[in-house]
């Protein structure tokens, strides 16, 4: 169960002996590589290392361990890195509640924390720090992007479920900013349920014409299973967290049709993306899901920072970042006042492509989206 | 509300009742006859559950998994017991949780590293899926149904075997006193390791049943071990029957405490607030109902005070 360490950077890279001068940055990453929520942060990790790998920088050091989804953990790996490892940099925790335990005290000591994932709307708001950049989203867009498309997609009547913790009301909220349909049933389902038969039994009965999920990881599966078998039919839309790339081969044909909310996906047509999904495939053996593509797009915002100034002079290194000078796999991208990114939201279908279920992209649902809670951040 | 949702609502509970017995009788033997705590018990769950995906998968008969996944639960079963749990016994219940709370990382840690941390695919066999209609115009799940029958059905079983077999004679005569029967000649070991396999392979079972239903993943059987300690408690500890109806309470009122809850609340206050102090009431109240069959009789249902 330790965590375990992985120092990257391309040794092989040393050989080469580039001329570079900048003073070498050291990047802590905490994700969660064991127990039940293991799969998205392997993808994290392995997202960054490709990216790491192929840009070769004998200059970067990373430091990968392991926070067992625990907040405890996290806290206890970040003081550990920032206090005897003297990192520069942390990023990689996948859970909103891992990431309020950690960022706001790395970010009060100075250090920089780029988001691979989670971006709760505490950090988007009052809890804004120059320092904190979250190159994935902010947690309600995708949510956002599914609420703004259900109605082009024929749901007029929406029956929306989450599970009851925070990150279940702020997506059920964030649904419901851009929805113009009627929402005809609310339900908040239990943190880590398995059976949702009785939820099925109620959207049988609300008259609803869709409905809209958010459950990640085993929950999804479970309810997309028995939904599936239970004969309702109703057209079903989510945030792409629920329909990721692992998690859908487990959900099998099930899966097929099924719409969800996105900003990026493995048939976006842009250069980097393609580089990007060829080269994942051809390093790990599998497709890459959202949580890979953040951890690509986090290793060379941090890339392509190094290169423009030296982490030691903070402003020139903040100022580095919020540049954003990469070619993002989401193709264009850019921050916007609150180290959020604006970017453009897509909703996408549930395909079988030969033997494997993935995602393509049917439709845009938002263009240059932001951050909703912009007005309270004082930065 | 219709009566028809009720009636749905009230088959899914039975569903989920009769299922958390399968889980929950093969813990409260090994609770009662041995007097052993084994929160190793959801691993077993687990393990049913990826054996049953790996040989569907290979053979594409579920059937076949199902079996497999008896077999190898079972086996794994048999297996701990010989070399881990038979050296708890004698020790505290402090020991016990200790060490099976050890199998339980060697066991999540061992899945992971012979098949990923990636969820696999187990899909309801094909002359199962989908709905059915009952009288009465009801849509209900056949594999459900089906459920529903297999769990009725090995409770009939375990009633039989615990009380009209030899094997039933001598779970209940170690339950209540191991030195005796040992002193009469019945080799209580060996009795031990039965009763040890039997508990895991109807955790295997479980695991595998429900686990066409949800997902196949490391850490599903964590969740399911709660409910059968809090299931085994209500009925009483060593109860089959206990665990029988302990079960079936635990599955109504969960069922019907989350579909009720908010729509009461929902009389009383705005709609958004009403869903969410209901799920946050309804996913107490079977510790609730815990908590109060316990004022009342200390020792659950149907056990020994």
């Amino acid at each position: 169960m330790a965590g375990f360490k992985t120092l990257a950077a391309g040794l092989c890279a040393l050989a080469l002996a580039t001329a570079a001068q900048a003073e070498p940055l050291k990047v802590g990453m905490i994700t969660t590589l064991s127990g039940g929520g293991a799969s998205l942060g392997i993808d994290t990790r392995d997202g960054f290392m490709l990216a790491v790998k192929q840009a070769g920088n004998p200059d970067l050091e990373v430091v990968i361990e392991d926070d067992q989804r625990k907040p405890d953990i996290a806290v206890q790996l970040a003081d550990k890195m920032i206090q005897s490892e003297k990192v520069d940099v942390l990023t990689g925790i996948v859970w909103s509640n891992l990431a309020m335990a950690v960022v706001p005290a790395a970010t009060a000591q100075g250090k920089f924390y780029l988001s691979t994932n989670a971006a709760p709307s505490a950090l988007a708001g009052k809890g804004c720090n120059p320092n904190y950049f979250s190159v994935s989203y902010q947690n309600d867009n995708l949510h956002e992007a599914a609420g703004a498309y259900a109605a082009k997609a024929g749901i007029s009547k929406a029956f929306i479920m989450a599970p009851n913790y925070p990150a279940g009301q702020d997506s059920l909220a964030g649904f419901k900013r851009f929805y113009e349909g009627e929402v005809v049933g609310e339900v908040y389902t239990q943190l880590g349920q398995t059976d949702y038969a009785g939820e099925i039994a109620q959207i049988r009965a609300s008259g609803a014409d869709g409905v809209f999920i958010f459950l990640p990881g085993g929950m999804g599966i479970s309810f997309v299973k028995q939904y599936a078998d239970s004969g309702v039919g109703l057209p079903l839309i989510g945030p792409a967290f629920s329909f990721e790339q692992s998690i859908i081969q487990a959900m099998g044909d099930a899966a097929l049709g099924v719409l969800n909310g996105a900003n990026w996906s493995p048939d976006l047509g842009n250069d980097a993306n393609q580089t990007f999904v060829t080269s994942f495939q051809e390093e790990y053996g599998r497709l890459p899901s959202v949580y890979a593509s953040y951890g690509y797009d986090t290793a060379n915002l941090l890339l392509s920072a190094m290169g423009k100034a030296d982490v030691k002079d903070a402003d020139a290194f903040r100022a580095a970042l919020k540049e954003a000078d990469f070619a993002s796999v989401r193709g264009d991208f850019a921050f916007g006042p609150t180290n959020h990114p604006v970017q453009d939201l897509y909703v996408r279908e549930v395909v079988r492509m030969g033997d494997i279920l993935t995602n393509r992209i049917v439709g845009t649902a938002m263009e240059d989206r932001g951050n909703a809670y912009e007005g309270e951040c004082e930065m | 509300m219709s009566a028809l949702l009720l009636i749905e609502q009230a088959l899914n509970g039975l569903q989920y009742g009769v299922m958390l017995f399968v889980m929950a009788a093969g813990l409260t033997l090994v609770f009662g006859v041995m007097g052993l705590i084994n929160l190793a018990h959801g691993s077993l769950y687990m393990v049913g559950a990826f054996a049953c995906a790996a040989v569907a998968a290979a053979t594409g008969s579920f059937w076949l998994g199902l079996a497999a996944s008896l077999a190898a639960a079972a086996a794994a079963g048999a297996l701990v017991e010989l070399t881990v749990i038979r050296r708890l016994y004698a020790r505290d219940h402090l020991d016990q949780v200790l060490a099976t709370f050890a199998l339980i990382l060697v066991f999540s840690e061992g899945t992971r590293w012979l098949f990923g941390s990636f969820p696999l695919y187990l899909d309801i066999p094909a002359g199962l899926s989908g709905p059915v209609t009952l009288p009465g115009g009801l849509d209900y799940p056949l594999y459900r149904l089906v459920l529903i029958g297999i769990g009725l059905a090995i409770a009939g079983g375990l009633f039989w075997l615990i009380g009209h077999t030899r094997l039933g004679i001598r779970i209940r005569a170690g339950e209540a006193d191991r030195e005796m029967i040992a002193a009469l000649g019945v080799d209580i070991s060996r009795l031990y390791t039965a009763v040890f396999a039997l508990g895991a392979a109807l955790a295997g079972l479980a695991g595998a049943l429900v686990g066409a239903l949800q997902s196949v993943q490391v850490g599903m059987g964590e969740p399911v071990l709660i409910l059968a300690f809090v299931v085994i408690v209500i009925g009483g500890i060593g109860s089959i029957k206990g665990a029988f109806v302990g079960a079936l309470l635990v599955g109504m009122t969960d069922t019907l405490g989350r579909f009720l809850l908010p729509a009461a609340f929902g009389h009383i206050m705005d709609p958004s607030s009403a869903t969410s102090v209901g799920a946050a009431l309804a996913s107490m109240l079977i510790y609730i109902l815990m908590a109060g069959v316990l004022v009342v009789r200390p020792g659950g249902l149907y056990g020994r005070a």
